[in-house]
């Protein structure tokens, strides 16, 4: 890598609420080297005593975008830093945080497909950022999303989502709805199984690759379950996020 | 009780990646994409596909595919200590 990556102070923009639990807070940075889809950057807070907490978050946006970025930020009971981000900050605010970071779960346009991208509840902004990167470089790339979440208004970026499914050839999107499902609902309403995981898989072929991410058990079973299916250990590239729910 | 004590400590297992910052700090190179080979089953693979516990003083680092302790980090204010005798090699990226 060409330049250490540094900690630098970067202002808050504007906060978008993406669900009951979740928003995005696009950050403008002095110095925003390109980042690679996947990549993450730390945000580190300290008190006035000197404490300071730590925690990593998965950029949102596209590599295109020039100067900012978007951070999507889940809310974790007890967490230090996402209560503060979700409770204290607010647009013009100042916040400490270093990137990006990260060299193995990341896809860029020249990799092409086809690409599996699984996604358990906020394990989906990593993976966003891959979709939104496809769109913008015009990457025809074959990539389909599974994405499990427990409600329907859990869904992250599901309009856009939507938008994109209808107007990107050559992206799926197949949501499984865990607890609660709307009325006449025909996707999935199970968690991610073998079968689910064949069925959104096959068109692909044999030579794709897969990127899981979300709660460390999700990302557990989805990894074990596309093992058995047949696909190597180094196209199953994961991300767990710890023991957070979904 | 072991098995609820096992589920815990898997639930709280990450990747390498999760690691990125940390290992940025104590190598000064962008390590994730890195191999490294494991010393228990000879498997070589990127840092970023190491099981990661960090929810502990230090950092310990296990191969994903014999489970193997490949690398521990701690640090304190004075030290930082990094045990890789479950590393054959590790590699840090030059420039």
């Amino acid at each position: 890598m060409a330049q250490p990556v540094t900690w630098q102070i970067g202002t808050v923009k504007s906060i978008r609420q993406e669900t009951p639990r979740v928003k995005t807070f696009t950050i403008t940075l002095p110095d925003k080297p390109p980042h690679r889809a996947g990549q993450h950057y730390d945000i580190r807070l300290t008190a006035p005593d000197g404490y300071q907490a730590q925690r990593s978050y998965s950029i949102a946006s596209e590599p295109e975008r020039a100067g900012e970025i978007d951070l999507t930020v889940e809310l974790i009971e007890d967490g230090e830093v996402s209560t503060y981000l979700h409770e204290v900050v607010v647009p013009g605010d100042q916040l400490e945080l270093r990137g990006p970071i990260g060299g193995y779960f990341v896809w860029e346009a020249g990799m092409g497909g086809p690409m599996l991208l699984v996604a358990g509840g906020s394990g989906v902004v990593p993976l966003m950022a891959m979709i939104r990167h496809r769109c913008a470089a015009n990457s025809d790339a074959v990539m389909r999303l599974l994405y499990s979440a427990r409600t329907m208004e859990d869904v992250i970026y599901y309009n856009e989502l939507e938008q994109l499914r209808g107007s990107q050839a050559g992206l799926d999107i197949f949501y499984t709805l865990t607890r609660v499902q709307p009325p006449e609902w025909t996707g999935y309403a199970r968690r991610i199984d073998d079968e689910m995981l064949s069925e959104v898989a096959s068109p692909l072929g044999d030579s794709l690759t897969a990127y899981v991410c979300g709660p460390t058990l999700l990302v557990e079973t989805a990894a074990a379950a596309l093992a058995r299916l047949g696909l190597p250990f180094e196209r199953i590239r994961t991300e767990r996020f710890g023991p957070t729910g979904t | 009780m072991a098995m609820e004590t096992l589920d815990q400590n898997a639930a709280l297992m990450v990747d390498g990646n999760a690691a990125a910052g940390m290992l940025m700090d104590v190598f000064s190179a962008e390590m994730t994409a890195a191999p490294a080979q494991c010393n228990a089953c000879g498997k070589t693979g990127p840092i970023g596909a190491l099981l990661v516990y960090m929810q502990n003083p230090g950092l310990v680092m296990r191969c994903p595919h014999c489970q193997s302790v490949v690398l521990r980090i701690v640090r304190t204010p004075r030290y930082t200590y990094i045990d890789a005798r479950g590393a054959v090699y590790l590699s840090i990226p030059v420039g």
